[in-house]
C-alpha cells in the first residue's frame, strides 16, 4: 500500500505530494497526518502540492479537512505551490479552503509558518510576563 | 413555343453586362475608393459568366441545387470581400439586384411579341435573382460577424495585461465589462503571472469597469479566492462611488476582500504588507 511520507522538521511537519492522489491515499494521508501532529506535537503542517495537476472535489475537501483538523489540534496548516489550473478548478467547485493558509512556494510557506508561530509565542510570552509581574 | 431563357440570356450577355456595369458606374453612390472600376468589371464579368453557364430551363427555380454551387461560391466570395472592405449591406444587395434589372431589361427587349411568355420568364428570373440576393445577404452578414468575432478576440487579448509594478506586486487594470469568459482569461493570466514572477500581492484595478452587478462581483470574488488559494493576496482598487453604491444596494458582501479607492492607496497598502517604505530623499545642502 502506497503511503505519502510525512517528514518532521523541528516544530513542523512537511508533506510533499509527488503523485496524483487517489481517494484511498488521500484519506490515509489525512489520518496519518493528524496522528503525526498528535504524536510529535507539531505546531505547523506544510503541504506541498506543486506536483499535483488534477484535483477533484473530494481532494479539495480532504485538503480543507486537514486544515481544520490541524487548527483544532493547535497546528497551522499551509498549502503551498498550487497550480493555477488547480486553483481555478477548486474555485469553480466552490471550495475556497477557508481553514488553510496558502503560500506560493515552500520557502514562503515556511516563512509564513514561522511568522504565525512566533506571533503566537510572542503573545504567550507577553501574557506570561504580565502574569509574573502582577 | 417555349423560349429557352438560357440561350436568350447567353445571346444578350454582352448587352446585359454592359447595362449592368454602366448602371453600377452611373450610380452616384459608387464607392470607387474601395474598389477600382477595372476590378469591379472583372468581378462582375466572372459572376455573370458562371451564372449564365449554370442557368438552364430546368434548374431555374432551384437555387439551392448542386448546379448552382459555383455561382453561390462566387457570390459568397464577393459578399465576404465587400463585408470586409466596408461596403454597406444596401450596396451589396443593390449589386445583385442591379444584375436582375439588367436581365429583365434584356428579356423585355427580346420577348415583346410573346407577352404571356415574357411574364412567365420575368417571374422566374425574379425569383431566381431574389434567392441569390438573399444568399448574398446571408454570407455578407457572416462575413461581418467574422470581422466582429476577430475584433472581440483582439480586444480580450489586449485588454488583460498583467503589470509588475514592484518586486512581488502585480497590477491588473481591467477595462471593459467583466463577463465569465473574460474573467476566465483574467484569472488564468493573473495566476500564471503570479507563478512566473513569484509575486505575493495582486492589485485588481476595476476603475475601467463601467458597471458592477452581482455577476461581475461574483467573478471578482472568484478571482480573489483563486489568488488566495495560490498563496497570494489580492487587493481590489478603483472602487468608484457609483460602484460602491450598486454593490451595497445589491447586498453584495465584499468585506472579506481588501478594497481601496485608488490604485495609489492599494499600492501603499501593498508596501505596508511587504514592510516596504517609500521616503522622500533629504537632499544635503551644498556647501
Amino acid at each position: 500500500m502506497d503511503r505519502i511520507p510525512i517528514l518532521r522538521m523541528g516544530k513542523f511537519l512537511l508533506v510533499t505530494i509527488q503523485i496524483d492522489l487517489y481517494d484511498r491515499l488521500a484519506t490515509n494521508l489525512e489520518s496519518d497526518l493528524v496522528n503525526m501532529v498528535n504524536k510529535t506535537g507539531a505546531r505547523g503542517v506544510l503541504i506541498d502540492i506543486s506536483a499535483l495537476s488534477i484535483v477533484d472535489s473530494f481532494m479539495g475537501r480532504i485538503l480543507g479537512n486537514i486544515g481544520t483538523m490541524s487548527k483544532i489540534m493547535d497546528a497551522e496548516a499551509v498549502v503551498v505551490g498550487m497550480q493555477p489550473a488547480v486553483a481555478i478548478t477548486l474555485i469553480e467547485l466552490g471550495l475556497e479552503l477557508k481553514g488553510v493558509h496558502t503560500a506560493l512556494n515552500v520557502e514562503k510557506g515556511m516563512e509564513l509558518l514561522h511568522e504565525k508561530i512566533s506571533f503566537d509565542e510572542d503573545t504567550l510570552d507577553e501574557a506570561d510576563y504580565e502574569n509574573n509581574s502582577e | 413555343m417555349k423560349t429557352d431563357i438560357a440561350k436568350l440570356l447567353q445571346r444578350k450577355k454582352k448587352q446585359i453586362f454592359e447595362n449592368w456595369v454602366a448602371a453600377q458606374l452611373a450610380d452616384s453612390n459608387l464607392r470607387d475608393e474601395l474598389m477600382s472600376n477595372e476590378e469591379l468589371r472583372s468581378q462582375s464579368d466572372e459572376l455573370l459568366d458562371v451564372l449564365l453557364k449554370t442557368i438552364n430551363n430546368d434548374n431555374l427555380s432551384d437555387v439551392y441545387s448542386q448546379a448552382f454551387e459555383p455561382v453561390r461560391e462566387i457570390l459568397a466570395g464577393i459578399s465576404v470581400f465587400r463585408a470586409k472592405n466596408g461596403y454597406t449591406p444596401t450596396e451589396t444587395g443593390l449589386y445583385v439586384f442591379g444584375l436582375k434589372e439588367a436581365f429583365l431589361q434584356a428579356i423585355q427587349g427580346e420577348m415583346k411579341s410573346d407577352l404571356p411568355g415574357m411574364i412567365e420568364v420575368t417571374f422566374r428570373m425574379n425569383k431566381l435573382m431574389d434567392h441569390l440576393a438573399i444568399d448574398t445577404f446571408d454570407t455578407f452578414i457572416k462575413g461581418r460577424e467574422e470581422v466582429i468575432l476577430r475584433q472581440t478576440d483582439e480586444i480580450t487579448e489586449i485588454s488583460t495585461p498583467v503589470i509588475r509594478v514592484w518586486d512581488g506586486i502585480l497590477a491588473l487594470p481591467i477595462i471593459g465589462t467583466l463577463d465569465s469568459s473574460r474573467t476566465q482569461v483574467v484569472m488564468e493570466n493573473l495566476l500564471q503571472e503570479i507563478v512566473v514572477s513569484g509575486s505575493t500581492i495582486a492589485i485588481l484595478d476595476i476603475s475601467g469597469v463601467p458597471a458592477v452587478d452581482s455577476l461581475v462581483a461574483q467573478h471578482l470574488i472568484k478571482t480573489v479566492a483563486a489568488t488566495r488559494l495560490m498563496g497570494a493576496e489580492c487587493i481590489i482598487s478603483g472602487i468608484r462611488p457609483e460602484i460602491a453604491q450598486t454593490v451595497v444596494h445589491l447586498g453584495i458582501d465584499l468585506s472579506s476582500i481588501v478594497t481601496k479607492a485608488t490604485l495609489a492607496s492599494a499600492l501603499r497598502h501593498a508596501f505596508t504588507m511587504l514592510k516596504l517604505e517609500v521616503k522622500r530623499v533629504q537632499r544635503e545642502k551644498s556647501i
